[in-house]
């Protein structure tokens, strides 16, 4: 084991009981009550998702508060908070599978699922804000009868690329890595026809030492091409930015500031649900007290470079000696949208600092506070860098404030409904830990110690 | 020499631990047996190199579809914007390759990802509604705390009785033999 010291797993007796603990809760699912009114309040999510989407087709954008000069709104700032959460996922997945982290293997499944889920909420909006939203595979470079291709000069095109190549990536990544689960939940599985669809999802796997060889290859394959891949998918995110010509986007920190940021928001998130889950289904001999005190460490570590990023940003703001982008450090810190700036310190600066001591790491309801703090921070912060962009940029006679509309606020409030929902299904119908990864590490450990 | 298939016509014996799994393997390759093949519910360090199995195709199989990805998605690029339908905008060049690099990357870990995921399921096998083995008396336990070696019936060295004493020997705790 890399971390130091003591088990990680000791209290797991053996794999037998990690397994059953596991696969126990989607195939005799725990507390059905509780899960329904959970289900039918997020549901409730959904259905005003659909319909803000419903009313977005008829009406058209117009009903957002978007205008000129503030074209983007919650479309664009909600679309990268996002697509940044689904980064730690990959990350907690990937990188920490690549430097041999074992602790990581009982955490990874719900971070997969939880970016998974991000990147889809992330994916729509773009789209949605598109106007005529019907049309969005004109992006898609296809010969057709109007002898045109897209330009790949725009940072729009290279955002199709890469957010359709993240979902599609992290959705295989998420699925063969749950397959040997998928075959344990056939394996335990009594009624006939639930074992049939889990035995089809598990594609018939055997679990021979030449199908891990292989898997194991393959998955690490996928691991390391998943890493840079993040850092790719976020970096264009921020050139959307920076190839406007907008003030305020355009310190040559901004791809590394905005990954670090969205991997910030995205460990808060883990931290978020690691927390619920092991409360709620009682995991945690899994996921354990040493867990939250890295996850702790990982939202510390990453916020204190994220505010690299905002005393580097504003410090290149001032140094530029240009009027525009001055002025837009002056909004930030004192405009019509300085409450956002300041939330971001408050909740992303300011709070973490107590992540510093161990004694509050290792309170699970302070950890869940600052998380929770985190996770509003880094929206507040999209939403001002995105904003005090463009309220007042070049030409003062267009200068105009953003108020999010009805419509933008219950969009947004749909998604994270839509977000919880799809999360409860996978609670419920999916292995929520990894079982053989479990075993593994505990194995390891046994055998190191 | 014989190569191990996967058609279930093999001697199944469990074990109740990977390190007495792992060295019944070891002992059965020192004997002579080549048609040997494990079942284990996590993936088992050293279990395949005790085996002599090595998996080279997929990381090439990996390597050309970033290949074919990364430089396919650049000539498409350069194609779609420079040759096909080339805009001038701003007098900048019209073969742009910084700002295709973006889109091209993507292409590369795409298909990467899509070539090496094919490729593990069709060498393994997969996907197969059903196969021999999940017929074996308590081949389902493979998937929590059982581990399982299979010898092939068409291994030379193969004899239903002294196989099967020495697998008993090695520790084994149960024993079935499977006809194809």
């Amino acid at each position: 084991m890399a971390t130091t010291g003591d088990s990680i797993f000791a209290g797991v007796r053996s794999y037998a009981a990690a397994d059953r603990k596991i696969t126990r809760i989607p195939l005799h699912y725990p507390y059905p009550k509780r899960w329904w009114i959970a289900f039918a309040v997020t549901g409730f999510f959904v259905l005003v998702w659909l319909v803000s989407v419903v009313w977005l087709f008829w009406r058209g954008v117009g009903v957002w508060g978007i205008q000129m000069p503030v074209p983007w709104g919650f479309a664009i700032s909600n679309y990268v908070w996002w697509i940044g959460m689904g980064h730690a996922g990959t990350l907690i997945s990937a990188l920490f599978l690549l430097i041999n982290q074992g602790w990581r293997n009982s955490i990874n499944r719900f971070a997969e699922a939880m970016t998974v889920f991000a990147v889809l909420m992330a994916c729509m909006y773009p789209i949605l804000h598109l106007g005529r939203p019907w049309l969005f595979y004109w992006l898609i470079p296809y010969p057709n009868t109007m002898t045109v291709w897209p330009q790949f000069k725009s940072p729009l095109e290279w955002d199709l690329f890469a957010v359709s190549t993240y979902l599609i990536v992290s959705v295989l990544f998420f699925y063969i890595g749950l397959i040997p689960d998928l075959a344990s939940v056939r394996d335990r599985a009594r009624r006939r026809w639930v074992k049939m669809i889990y035995g089809v999802l598990a594609l018939g796997w055997r679990g021979s030492a030449r199908h891990w060889k292989r898997w194991q290859v393959a998955y690490w394959i996928c691991a390391g091409l998943a890493v840079p891949l993040v850092v790719s998918v976020h970096s264009g995110v921020s050139l959307l930015f920076a190839v406007g010509l907008e003030p305020g986007w355009h310190s040559t920190l901004f791809p590394a500031y905005f990954v670090l940021g969205a991997v910030f928001e995205g460990f808060a998130v883990v931290t978020l649900i690691a927390i619920s889950l092991r409360t709620i289904f009682g995991l945690e001999v899994m996921v354990t007290d040493r867990h939250l005190d890295i996850l702790g460490k990982l939202v510390l570590a990453t916020g204190l470079m994220t505010a690299y990023g905002y005393l580097f940003d504003s410090f290149h703001a001032w140094y530029s000696g240009d009027p525009y982008e001055r002025g837009t450090l002056m909004d930030r810190l004192f405009g019509g949208y300085a409450w956002s700036f300041w939330a971001t310190i408050l909740c992303n600066v300011v709070a973490i600092q107590l992540l510093w001591f161990e004694s509050m790491r290792r309170r699970t309801w302070l950890l869940f506070t600052i998380a929770a703090l985190v996770t509003f921070g880094m929206w507040a912060e999209r939403f001002m860098l995105l904003v005090t962009g463009l309220y007042r940029d070049f030409l003062t006679s267009s200068w105009q404030s953003y108020w999010p509309s009805f419509w933008d606020w219950s969009l947004f409030a749909g998604t994270i409904g839509l977000f919880l929902f799809l999360f409860l299904l996978f609670v419920r119908l999916v292995p929520m830990i990894s079982i053989f990864e479990v075993a593994e590490a505990m194995r390891e450990e046994r055998a190191d110690g | 020499m014989a190569e191990w298939t996967d058609d279930g016509a093999c001697l199944l014996a469990h074990f109740d631990n990977a390190d007495d799994l792992l060295r019944a393997v070891t002992r059965l390759r020192e004997e002579g047996y080549r048609l040997l093949e494990g079942y284990t519910p996590f993936p088992v360090d050293g279990l395949a190199e005790a085996l002599h199995f090595e998996e080279r195709r997929l990381p090439r199989i990996a390597l050309m579809g970033a290949v074919f990805g990364g430089a396919g998605g650049m000539l498409m690029l350069w194609y779609l914007n420079a040759y096909d339908f080339p805009i001038n905008v701003g007098g900048r060049p019209l073969d742009a390759w910084a700002a295709f690099a973006l889109p091209a990357f993507e292409m590369l870990v795409l298909f990467a990802v899509l070539s090496v995921i094919g490729a593990m399921l069709w060498f393994n096998g997969l996907p197969r509604l059903h196969h021999p083995l999940f017929d074996a008396r308590g081949f389902e336990r493979v998937s929590s705390d059982r581990f399982l070696l299979a010898v092939g019936r068409a291994d030379p060295l193969f004899d239903a009785e002294r196989s099967g004493r020495l697998l008993e020997e090695l520790g084994a705790v149960d024993l079935e033999m499977l006809a194809p």
